[in-house]
């Protein structure tokens, strides 16, 4: 019994029984049925086609169930109304999966739980475990974005973007327990990449790759953080910064630029370089130029002032620094940091205290209070 | 996707609005006054915005290592002078907004005359794993 097989087929067969008009919750009861019955029947009797095997048994079980239900004249009605099922192809109800799960009416929290649940196919308590809240919470979240999706029909494309952003979220999740966030979020984005043709995905998913291929060394064997400077590049992942690279590229090509491929080009500078000293900064500030062209985001011209510091020298930093909201997450350890190339190390070590108070993560506070401590200990 | 810790103090905040010492209330609304914040955290798990909360004892003791081979000391309990905290609870919020939002929720829970007691809560935000991406 191959159960990342019956995995990766889920969301695809919900995404069959949704469009044949089945609501999600039923759906996804219907074929969580038929997994069962699939672990049940298939050792001795393995089908010849698996996704073919658990739509009719899972829509087999979806009518049961309509039938037995107090509603039954109604449901029965809706489902005689769809048109019969004919040949459609999986990517379609793929899709229409993740834009179910990424739908606007759901908080972000909701989205990435029933993204986790319906595409992933993870179970509640493995996403619990990813999130930290306790199983009954996380049921409770996916039952009520379940709820509020249940109305939905899908009669238009959803939103790529929303889709994007939610994929962005797990992928961002520093911790992970049980299950992998940062890989399940790759597994996810690839699948969407064969279902969907959009630069952007393609982007985010070479921005994934990027990142992930320099995980491993982004924190010492004690969970300290170590900055990308002082990494040990020969334990970047090199197959998947040429993935990463190459799915960027093609990108890149279609000549429709967006946020992810610009960021996963700034991603791409930094694996290209074989130490920190070779990195092409000037061509990372161009890039950073783009991404607030994009995005008019703060936090990315924040990022783009370390740029012109690395490119242009630290005073050219702290100039790009002083147009910015002193209030932005990192300002002040950028302006540490700054102010220490600079050669002013009283104010450095005073801006790295001052960061350390303000950081919103562990590692990073000790990071920065170690680099204070270096300072003063001077 | 954000946890925070909501405290509730004894002491060490502002007096709140209906400053009314617990034993100086009906019964019954010592009864409202938990009611309500039982509800308030059914409420927050049936959003999937709980996470975990616990009512402490008033009576706390401060403990501190006093060298080797000798037992730790401790201090107290100084009720009268130490701020305590009373109970806490841990949410799982999408954002600070809702955080400060559901810390008002729950400083409205009745006290004496039935009145909300407008109690003060400290808003902590929990240090987080860093994320991923960072640039």
């Amino acid at each position: 019994m191959n159960a990342e097989l019956l995995r990766s087929l889920t969301p695809s067969v919900i995404g069959v029984l949704v469009r044949r008009g089945a609501d999600f919750a039923a759906a996804e009861d219907a074929v969580q049925d038929a997994l069962v019955e699939a672990v049940r029947a298939w050792p001795d009797d393995p089908p010849r086609d698996a996704k073919g095997w658990l739509v009719t048994v899972a829509w087999r079980r979806f009518l049961d169930v309509a039938r037995a239900d107090t509603a039954r004249r109604r449901r029965e009605d809706l489902v005689d109304q769809e048109p019969p099922a004919g040949p459609a192809a999986a990517a379609d109800d793929t899709l229409r999966l993740y834009f179910l799960c990424a739908h606007p009416s759901l908080s972000p929290s909701s989205a990435v739980a029933l993204t986790l649940r319906a595409v992933g196919g993870l179970t509640t308590r493995q996403i619990a475990d990813a999130y930290l809240v306790p199983e009954a919470t996380m049921a409770q979240r996916i039952s009520r974005a379940k709820r509020t999706v249940a109305g939905v029909r899908f009669d238009k494309q959803g939103d790529v973007a929303t889709v994007l952003r939610v994929l962005y979220l797990v992928f961002n999740e520093g911790y992970s327990g049980d299950v992998d966030l940062a890989a399940e979020a790759i597994r996810l984005t690839r699948q969407l990449v064969t279902v969907i043709d959009h630069p952007e995905v393609a982007g985010l998913l070479a921005l994934m790759l990027l990142h992930h291929a320099r995980r491993a060394s982004r924190t010492a064997p004690d969970g300290s953080l170590v900055p990308l400077a002082e990494q040990d590049r020969s334990r970047w992942d090199t197959a998947l910064i040429a993935e990463g690279v190459n799915v960027l590229q093609l990108a890149l090509s279609r000549d429709r630029l967006g946020e992810f491929q610009a960021q996963a080009a700034i991603a791409a500078l930094h694996a290209d370089a074989q130490t920190a000293a070779e990195t092409d900064w000037v061509q990372i500030v161009e890039w950073y130029d783009e991404l607030a062209r994009l995005t008019g985001s703060p936090v990315v011209r924040l990022n783009r002032a370390v740029a012109v510091g690395e490119a242009d020298g630290p005073r050219a930093g702290l100039a790009a620094l002083a147009e910015l909201d002193a209030t932005l997450p990192r300002w002040t350890a950028v302006a540490a940091y700054l102010h220490e190339r600079d050669g002013d190390l009283a104010t450095a070590a005073r801006r790295y205290a001052e960061a350390a108070r303000k950081a919103t993560n562990a590692s990073e506070r000790d990071h920065l209070n170690r680099q204070a401590a270096r300072l003063n200990a001077r | 996707m954000a946890k925070y810790l909501l405290l509730k103090h004894y002491r060490g905040a502002p007096a709140p609005v209906n400053d009314v010492p617990m034993d100086k209330w009906a019964p019954e609304e010592i009864t409202a006054h938990i009611q309500y914040m039982n509800d308030f955290a059914a409420r927050l798990e049936a959003n999937g915005e709980f996470v975990d909360g616990q009512a402490l004892a008033p009576e706390g003791t401060w403990v501190s290592y006093d060298g080797p081979g000798r037992p730790p000391v401790t201090d107290g309990p100084f009720a009268e002078t130490k701020d305590l905290i009373a109970g806490w609870m841990i949410i799982d919020v999408d954002s600070y907004e809702r955080a400060v939002e559901l810390a008002g929720e729950l400083s409205a829970a009745p006290g004496a005359g039935g009145k909300p007691i407008h109690e003060w809560l400290e808003l902590r935000p929990f240090l987080t794993e860093p994320p991923t991406i960072t640039e």
